[in-house]
């Protein structure tokens, strides 16, 4: 049995107070890390192999490393709690049941980069989350943890907790810092990177919550015991989201690689009865779905890749029998058609068209080449568009695609749908 | 006119930030909850008390779903119809409270106590099908769960 991490806290009465999480060793790691270098914990994080959990799995020691050292220049930091990737809902366990450990973790990151400054980005549903933040931000001033000169040291640093307002698009990290300078959520050209040109212009980290709060954990017990967990590529615990068809959905920490099947029919207790497992979304909607046959793929940013697939944000969605893949393909293609910034044109107009087609696919009107005419429309959206957005549609209909064309093609020639109990 | 309580949380919002620009969101909020929802007179009050120009502050409110631009009854009821409340048949539910309130998804209550919307996903997928009342989450929904909290809300 996998003891808990980032999740050893949340059973606990008003985990989310600061008596709660100091009474678990809640901020030891930040004095520890208050006595070391910048550089050093630079090091520790990376030497941890600690790869951002938001999606893209990228090193978050590297990230951190690429800031300027110059210790004139203003530098900030920014925690990505947008969570909005359909499945998703982690960030939001850590968020209203433990925000200390997620403050912990960005004052440390805050301190090994040099930034006076940082903004937890919310998504603005979650309101408790966020009321949360903020009365554990107040108390972490009491007792110094934030404000000037933190415990003693040199090192000051204020978090401010800005709410967004209903678009996922800003879960993308240019967008994000576009949406805390007040614009619509437009995502930049890169380069430059946030490193060098980030918030206000100045250079910027963006971290996932979950990503953060495993700072604290690394500075306690070491690089070597996080790097330990899991395969050595991507190490650590990590929190999987599982939703959909199963008897036990919920959120379950385990070491990363676990493989899909242990996650489905060990710990979320399996497919709901008199049903099947057809499906499986591994990553969030934007993550190619994977069937029975891929169940023994263990769950870690590199196995899935290889599978054609991506580990997104641990966001596991299991789809059984009864679904009709068609409607699921067409759930999650409104869901981006919607969420499209609208700024550029491949997405815009591609992810439209892609949308009016699957409901007449879907809606028993589908024509002969509409099969093609999707194809087409996905090579023609896919690598041509400034953020991920458009990519993820695609990624998400070929997945549909591949492994279900014969839905696909019988609804298009029965009018009709081949799932029984459907329209 | 916005109350003094809330220029003087503008003003509050005004010290989080590096430029004044940044403060237009969290000030739509505080115009939302003076006014029920984003009027134009409040829109052009923030720009105003920002120094910025209004269409700044236009372009802002209609890019973000959260800002209603019309009003909306005492309880929004948002329904998500994402994948994971789907497949445990989010559109029942909905159908059930359109039954209840007799109103179709977009439209209020006539003693605009009601508003039903859908939404996409809200982040709590493990404990779908779920909806969102004003602040509020309410989740492992069922027919009987979501005749009942209506029933409170009334």
């Amino acid at each position: 049995m996998f003891e808990p991490v980032l999740l050893k806290n949340i059973n606990m009465p008003d985990s989310y107070k600061l008596t709660s999480y100091m009474s678990s060793g809640g901020y030891q790691a930040l004095k520890k890390a208050l006595e070391m270098t910048p550089d050093s914990l630079i090091q520790m994080v990376k030497d941890s192999g600690l790869r951002g959990r938001g999606g893209a799995g990228f090193s978050t020691g590297l990230k951190w490393s690429f800031i300027p050292k110059d210790p004139t220049l203003q530098k900030y930091l920014c925690c990505n709690a947008d969570e909005g990737e359909p499945g998703t809902f982690k960030d939001r366990a850590i968020i209203e049941y433990d925000p200390h450990q997620l403050i912990e973790g960005m004052v440390i990151a805050s301190y090994a980069i040099g930034a006076d400054t940082s903004y937890i980005y919310i998504r603005g549903e979650f309101s408790l989350g966020a009321d949360r933040l903020e009365d554990a931000i107040k108390e972490a001033y009491q007792k110094n943890y934030l404000g000037k000169n933190i415990l003693g040291t040199k090192f000051s640093h204020d978090i401010y907790v800005h709410r967004g307002a209903g678009a996922y698009i800003c879960g993308e990290e240019t967008a994000l810092l576009e949406s805390i300078e007040g614009r619509r959520a437009l995502p930049r050209i890169k380069p430059p990177f946030p490193a060098h040109v980030g918030l206000f212009g100045k250079p910027t980290v963006i971290n996932n919550v979950e990503t953060l709060a495993c700072i604290p954990h690394i500075v306690n017990r070491g690089a070597a015991w996080f790097a330990s967990i899991g395969p050595a590529k991507s190490p650590g615990p990590k929190l999987f989201g599982i939703s959909g068809s199963v008897n036990k959905p919920g959120l379950y920490e385990l070491p990363m690689g676990t493989p899909l099947r242990e996650i489905i029919f060990t710990h979320a207790g399996g497919i709901r009865p008199g049903k099947k497992l057809k499906a499986v979304i591994p990553g969030g909607v934007s993550a190619p779905m994977l069937t029975e046959k891929d169940l023994d793929t263990p769950m870690d940013f590199d196995s899935l890749a290889a599978k054609g697939t991506m580990l997104g944000s641990g966001a596991v969605v299991v789809i059984d029998d009864s679904m009709c893949i068609v409607k699921a393909a067409l759930i999650t293609h409104e869901f981006f058609h919607h969420e499209s910034c609208g700024k550029c044109t491949p997405c815009r107009e591609g992810l439209d068209w892609i949308v009016k087609v699957m409901r007449r696919i879907e809606h028993g009107q589908g024509k002969e080449g509409d099969m093609e005419l999707l194809k087409k429309l996905c090579v023609d959206i896919f690598g041509r568009t400034f953020c991920p957005l458009g990519d993820g549609a695609v990624m998400a209909l070929r997945g549909a695609f591949n492994n279900f064309t014969e839905e696909f093609e019988y609804h298009i020639k029965n009018k009709r749908c081949m799932v029984n109990g459907n329209r | 006119m916005l109350s003094e309580a809330a220029a003087n949380e503008i003003k509050e919002i005004r010290k989080r930030y590096a430029t004044a620009r940044s403060c237009i969101m969290p000030c739509l909020y505080v115009v939302q909850r003076e006014y029920g929802y984003i009027t134009e007179e409040g829109m052009r009050e923030i720009a105003k008390i920002l120094g910025v120009q209004p269409v700044l502050v236009f372009e802002v409110s209609t890019f973000y779903t959260m800002y209603n631009k019309k009003p909306v009854g005492k309880y929004h009821v948002q329904v998500c119809t994402n994948i994971s409340c789907s497949i445990l048949d989010g559109e029942h539910i909905v159908d059930v409270i359109s039954r209840k309130l007799g109103i179709k998804v977009k439209e209020t209550t006539p003693d605009k106590k009601f508003t039903l919307s859908t939404v996409e996903c809200l982040g709590s997928c493990g404990t779908a099908p779920m909806m969102q009342i004003n602040d509020k989450y309410y989740e492992n929904l069922n027919d009987a769960k979501v005749e009942d909290i209506l029933n409170g809300l009334r």
